[in-house]
């Protein structure tokens, strides 16, 4: 769906060069394990010019280099951190699919379980007090609702 | 003059909705019937007024009127016919009339069956609906009118969006809207029974048939969607986190959340209050799935128009509707006093925890969603938030809950013992984890997610099995079958539906765990390799469209020499966007599908092909359908149907 801001902006390149289509044949690395180490680090980092689609999938040119700088660094022995490290330190944290866990982000990661955690402490809370009071007694029907009981006993 | 004729319907529509608002509330408020008695006429009336303006709208589109901006942006002569149609609801402008047009028919609709409403409760579910309409009026009408003509009119139209024009986006917004929009019957209800200052389990009895219907669109709309993505993208990705994606998924998690408090308020008479805030929230957040889908505040790639002024708006819409329910709701909130009591062992307690854990997982979407806006505004970070932390974050909970359902669905209400419940259905596990086992076994050395996925998809599907066997009680076989079909149907639905959700579970493991993918350059006429299947790249040939051209592939699939299927991948140019699009050439199969993309020529001949083998596939769109069927069986149970004609048929109404 994500293409709809994709296809516009492909519309801007002339169409006697139709684009790419994510990732290459050409691209492909002759070792299959460093391939697919290439292939999870690209999953990982966003397109810079596309709008949340990372560089695996996108097919804009700026992804094209940024797959085949991860490649390069990836032959060249650097580990997936490293080659992550690499590409934030070219293009800022914005680059990241994946946040990391520093500084404020905490607040991202720790969100859910500590919702999970405030949400159980509440609901034992409620469950405990419902387990112990008495049931209460029902509501006398209302004059209303009493002559519409008659109505429907009657039919 | 028939567009004319529109815009001044929608504009009287406007002051129907202020009517439909004002009178009935201080009827409802002042005990008077003749003013409640307006309600029902107005919401006719309203709804009649925008269907009028909409099928204006439509006219206009199908038979190609260039006066109007709208149109001219949005279509083109040589469009196929469905698309002019569907080409109505494709932008923002005419997406928000179907909004609104649907916002009148949910109105009109809960004056047609209301009848076994109390009056004052009606008028004032209907009061609120009416407000709800006035403010999007008010929006489409001053910032986002349709009916904009244009002094110079040109000859022809810039053309839908080429990736819009395909069958399943004709229908993906109708159905997302159909579930945005009927939300706000909850909503309705909810704010109706703070004003009435009663809950109870008639209350829940009648929430609970919208927010279900309401559900059901929203999951058709997502599955929809989610079918859209896959087919149409060219790599056979069918969910990617993506901010409006996120926003349709919000409100389906509070939506099934309501749903299930719902049952609880009206067996037993506890959740009340939560309850009411579920139905307010579930709205809110598709107010807030609204904003951000036009507002343009955060990127998405789903492009609408974006404009500050509008996404003003709407902020103002969100801020007024939902700070003014929960304002009464806080005051309120001592009205809602619990009744049912029950033990921490219970159907209750487990719909509690079902209930922690989905508001636990939209929570989490949503902090991820609005994150990369509040870390910029706040810490001065621009950062993003993909996928991988929506997989690692949201997944867990979505885990938890998969493994405590099918006991969940079987304690019995009030007071269980777990031992015996969980007596009652060790047999699904053991099956569940049996198969995960053998498919461990069979598939050595790859990810756990496959087995994983197999042994929660097993649970959800043999738990679901073995809950209906459970409700026939004990006796002989046959008597137990006997009372399989006389089940009530919110018992099937209930079954159907839980199924759906560990198909849906399974299949989106086994696609991520054993998908299997091949880029390649290919020689006309050559074949190449995809155990164990053999492709052969037949043919590549021009071929002009009504409103495109093609570059279209002819590509044989064989296995051990036997056709399996011929299938045409194409790339497609649509001139007047000038824009390129990918229609992937699928082979559905009940196993797996096979799934061609063909790429670019390459320099040295031959063209980019691109194959995947997607396993289970169908089953994810066999889930949701389940899903939402479960959803429409329950709607079908005695108990609504016999509510809904009381008014009717009096005599009909059985002495239970």
């Amino acid at each position: 769906m994500r293409a709809l801001i994709l296809a516009l902006m492909l519309a801007a390149t002339p169409l006697t060069a139709p684009p790419a289509l994510a990732v290459q044949p050409d691209e492909i690395l002759a070792d299959p394990a460093l391939e697919s180490r290439a292939r999870e680090i690209s999953k990982g980092l966003r397109c810079l010019v596309c709008r949340n689609e990372n560089i695996d999938d996108s097919n804009a040119e700026l992804a094209r280099d940024l797959r085949l700088l991860v490649r390069e660094r990836l032959v060249a022995g650097d580990t997936d951190a490293q080659v992550v490290d690499f590409v934030v330190a070219r293009y800022g944290e914005y680059v990241l699919l994946n946040p990391t866990g520093r500084g404020s982000n905490w607040i991202l990661w720790y969100a859910g379980p500590a919702m999970l955690l405030g949400g159980l402490a509440v609901a034992g809370l409620y469950l405990r007090r419902r387990s112990r009071t008495p049931e209460a007694t029902a509501t006398p029907l209302t004059e209303a609702e009493r002559q519409r009981l008659d109505e429907l006993m009657r039919s | 003059m028939i567009v004319e004729l529109g815009h001044f319907a929608l504009a009287l529509a406007f002051v129907v909705a202020l009517v439909q608002t004002v009178v009935p509330l201080a009827g409802a408020h002042w005990r008077r019937a003749d003013w409640m008695a307006v309600a029902e006429t107005a919401a006719t009336t309203q709804f009649l007024l925008i269907a009028f303006a909409f099928a204006a709208l439509t006219w206009a589109f199908v038979t190609s009127d260039f006066s109007l901006a709208v149109v001219v942006a949005n279509s083109h002569t040589l469009k196929p016919m469905i698309y002019k149609i569907s080409g109505v609801w494709g932008n923002h402008e005419g997406s928000l009339l179907l909004w609104v047009l649907i916002l009148a028919l949910f109105g009109a609709c809960a004056a047609w069956f209301g009848g076994n409403l109390p009056p004052t409760l009606r008028a004032r579910v209907l009061g609120v609906q009416g407000s709800i309409g006035v403010a999007f009026l008010a929006f489409t009408l001053f910032t986002s009118n349709p009916f904009l003509r244009l002094a110079i009119p040109p000859m022809d139209g810039q053309d839908l969006n080429p990736l819009l024009q395909d069958p399943g986006l004709a229908f993906h917004p109708p159905f997302l809207y159909l579930g945005y929009v009927g939300l706000s019957m909850a909503f309705s209800f909810a704010v109706a029974a703070l004003l009435e200052g009663r809950v109870d389990a008639a209350w829940g009895r009648w929430v609970r048939p919208w927010t279900l219907a309401a559900w059901v669109f929203l999951t058709i709309g997502i599955g929809l969607g989610s079918w859209w993505a896959y087919y149409e993208l060219g790599w056979g990705g069918f969910w990617f986190w993506d901010p409006v994606e996120n926003a349709s998924f919000m409100p389906w998690l509070i939506g099934a959340a309501l749903l299930h408090s719902a049952i609880v308020v009206e067996k037993r008479e506890a959740l009340k209050s939560w309850t009411i805030l579920l139905a307010i929230l579930a709205f809110g957040f598709s107010l807030i799935g609204t904003f951000i889908v036009r507002s343009g505040v955060i990127t998405s790639v789903h492009a609408f128009a974006n404009d500050p002024e509008r996404g003003v708006f709407i902020l103002l819409i969100l801020a007024v509707f939902v700070g003014g329910s929960l304002t009464l709701f806080a005051a309120r909130a001592g009205i809602m006093e619990a009744k049912g009591v029950f033990s921490m062992v219970s159907r209750e307690s487990a719909l509690v925890v079902n209930n922690l854990l989905l508001a636990v997982a939209t929570f989490v979407v949503f902090v991820g969603t609005i994150w990369p806006l509040l870390a910029e505004l706040l810490f001065d970070r621009k950062l993003s938030v993909g996928a991988p932390f929506f997989n690692a974050a949201f997944t867990p909970f979505m885990l938890i809950l998969a493994v405590v359902l099918p006991l969940g669905a079987i304690l019995p209400w009030k007071r269980a013992q777990l031992g015996r419940s969980l007596a009652a259905i060790w047999g699904a596990g053991a099956l569940a984890l049996a198969l995960a086992g053998l498919v461990w076994a069979m598939q050595t050395g790859r990810s756990a997610m496959g087995p994983i996925g197999v042994a929660l998809g097993g649970w959800l599907v043999f738990g679901a099995l073995a809950d209906l066997w459970l409700r026939t009680g004990r006796g002989a076989l046959a008597g137990r079958l006997g009372r399989l079909t006389r089940l009530p149907r919110a018992d099937w639905g209930k079954a159907t539906a839980h199924s759906g959700l560990g198909i849906v579970m399974f299949a989106i493991a086994g696609i991520y765990a054993w998908e299997r993918e091949d880029i390649r350059v290919v020689q006309v006429g050559e074949t190449f390799a995809m155990a164990p299947y053999d492709i052969t790249l037949v043919d590549v040939e021009r071929v002009q469209g009504p409103n495109y051209i093609s570059t279209m592939a002819t590509m044989r699939v064989t296995r051990d020499g036997a056709e399996v299927a011929l299938l045409r991948p194409e790339k497609r140019v649509y001139p007047v966007k000038a824009m390129p699009t990918t229609e992937a050439a699928i082979d559905y199969g009940f196993w797996r599908d096979i799934y061609l993309v063909i790429g670019d020529p390459q320099d040295g001949g031959g063209w980019a092909v691109r194959s995947y083998i997607k396993p289970f596939a169908n089953w994810l769109w066999a889930g949701c359908v389940m899903m939402a069927l479960g959803g429409l069986i329950s709607l079908t149970d005695r108990r609504y149907r016999v509510a809904a004609g009381a008014r009717r048929a009096p005599a009909a109404v059985p002495a239970e």
